[in-house]
């Protein structure tokens, strides 16, 4: 499968690229890790005539902690790797549900090289990242001709392959809000092998402090056509008990605020019940571990 | 669409060429170089047997543009073999183990089974079944393959050791 031609741009700062992708206009894509886009190129389903390829740019690199007053963050540059959001120790310290999510997605050679930015930037419904990101409250900084601005992870997706980036501008930095220490945190995905996108995926994250739930926050993956950020899901658990009567509430308000497709990975019932068994597990398991890293800060 | 100037080492050489920029990796290096070792399998990223060693990472060739790799420092299973031109390690376990039947999909699963030992040099067999799971093998079935995997492991670790 032999991609249609085009050009090859390797520039090597931020601005560069943006200047190159205002002048060429439309034509022009940015490549990242090319493992959404370049399968898309060979089937023909793209075909752009300049490729910007944005490996060179370091401010596009990296992963960095602060500890500000208003509460700390990661900044995320959009050209990390999922290789090296799972390699990093400090990320898994701070936001251990990166590292969690990263592991499940596609077979280590494709993890070498796709990004967090093309994940969040690509706008398909499969990519796990976006959930991820909306569940976690993260924001997206975008680059382009009128300068910097940043949106909302949980504004950011339209439809699918539909986002709020405009065609000119590049996400360049991801920004994501500590979570607080000793939080519960889970990605539960069902895929029919490795290197599947998810059939139906569930990311929790909350906290415990007296057997009781001070905030949790839920949001779930290829369920729409895109990402859905479950607020109503997570307002059933804050505040509660955890018990079952507050789950059964939680599933029921997550399973309200999808809209599944079927597809060859199952018929829409078979999603549902699917989404209700990710989202069940993966607030046990974030609850088993908020309890289990507050018993921990205790002693 | 003009073609570019592309430069990068493959198995400790030097190369240059004039490509296509939509040329993929896997075809610059089976076609312009002559490496037929990489295989393509699937075409289109899931298999693995296009797998080569690009700056340290095990990359899927047939998903990659030759531009993307220039300046790049490549490994492929040509270049795996001891100095003297007798077997790598894990070659010669593939061999000992029955890694291999038909030999399709062995380029890419030896290249990224050396990465992997690279990166984690005492794997669990768990970590290997994991670390391979990008590489498909159709006929020999995985287990003499995370066998060879862990012998290479085994013996790679008590000739360090014997070195110390
Ligand atoms: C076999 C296989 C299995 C996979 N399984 C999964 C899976 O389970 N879960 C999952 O989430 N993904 C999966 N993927 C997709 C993979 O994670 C991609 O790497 C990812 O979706 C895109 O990231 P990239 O860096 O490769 O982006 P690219 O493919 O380079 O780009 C994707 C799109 O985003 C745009 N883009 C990229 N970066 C930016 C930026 N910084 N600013 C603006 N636009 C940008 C590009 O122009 C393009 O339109 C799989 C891929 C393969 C080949
Ligand atoms: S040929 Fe490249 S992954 Fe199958
Ligand atoms: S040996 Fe035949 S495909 Fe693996």
């Amino acid at each position: 499968m032999i991609p249609a031609p085009f050009e090859y741009h390797r520039p090597a700062s931020l601005a560069e690229a943006t200047g190159l992708l205002a002048e060429l206009g439309e034509d022009a894509h940015v490549l990242a890790g090319g493992h959404s886009l370049i399968p898309m190129m060979k089937l023909r389903l793209a075909a752009p005539e300049h490729l910007i390829d944005l490996q060179d740019i370091a401010e596009l690199k990296g992963i960095a902690r602060t500890d500000g007053e208003g509460g700390g963050e990661i900044v995320i540059g959009a050209m990390t790797t999922q290789h090296e959001l799972i390699a990093s120790d400090e990320l898994a310290r701070a936001v251990p549900l990166i590292r969690e999510a990263a592991l499940q997605i596609a077979d280590p050679q494709v993890r070498y090289l796709g990004t967090i930015g093309g994940n969040v930037a690509n706008g398909d419904p499969g990519n796990d990242m976006p959930g991820l990101m909306q569940c976690l409250d993260a924001a997206f900084e975008l680059d382009g001709p009128n300068g910097r601005r940043r949106v909302a992870a949980r504004e950011f997706y339209r439809s699918a392959y539909v986002t709020a980036r405009e065609d000119g501008e590049i996400l360049s930095r991801i920004r994501i809000p500590l979570p607080a220490p000793g939080h519960g945190f889970a990605y539960e995905k069902l895929k029919r092998k490795i290197g599947d996108y998810a059939t139906a995926a569930a990311a929790v994250l909350l906290t415990v402090s007296g057997g009781r739930c001070g905030s949790a926050s839920v949001a779930l993956t290829n369920l729409a056509d895109t990402p859905v950020f479950a607020a109503d899901a997570g307002a059933a658990l804050a505040g509660s008990d955890l018990g079952a009567a507050a789950v059964d509430a939680a599933v029921a308000a997550a399973l309200a605020a999808i809209d599944p497709a079927a597809d060859n990975r199952g018929p829409v019932a078979f999603k549902q019940h699917v989404a209700g068994v990710m989202l069940r597990r993966a607030i046990a398991r974030a609850t088993e571990r908020a309890t289990e890293r507050a018993a921990e800060q205790t002693v | 669409m003009a073609k570019m100037h592309v430069k990068m080492t493959v198995n400790g050489k030097a190369v240059e060429a004039l490509a296509e920029p939509r040329t993929l990796l896997i075809h610059f290096l089976r076609e312009e170089l002559n490496l037929t070792g990489p295989h393509i399998g699937c075409d289109t990223s899931h298999c693995g047997a296009c797998t080569v060693d690009l700056d340290g990472k095990s990359v899927k060739s047939c998903t990659l543009f030759v531009g993307q790799a220039n300046g790049a420092e490549i490994t492929t299973i040509e270049g795996i073999a001891n100095a003297d031109g007798s077997l790598h390690v894990l070659q010669e376990m593939f061999r000992e183990h029955h890694g291999l039947q038909c030999g399709f999909c062995t380029p890419g699963m030896i290249v990224r089974a050396r990465r992997l030992l690279a990166e984690n040099p005492d794997p669990t067999e768990a970590e290997v079944r994991f670390g391979i799971s990008g590489n498909l093998c159709r006929c020999t079935g995985y287990q003499n393959i995370v066998k060879a995997i862990l012998a290479a492991a085994a013996t790679l670790n008590a000739e360090k050791e014997a070195a110390q």
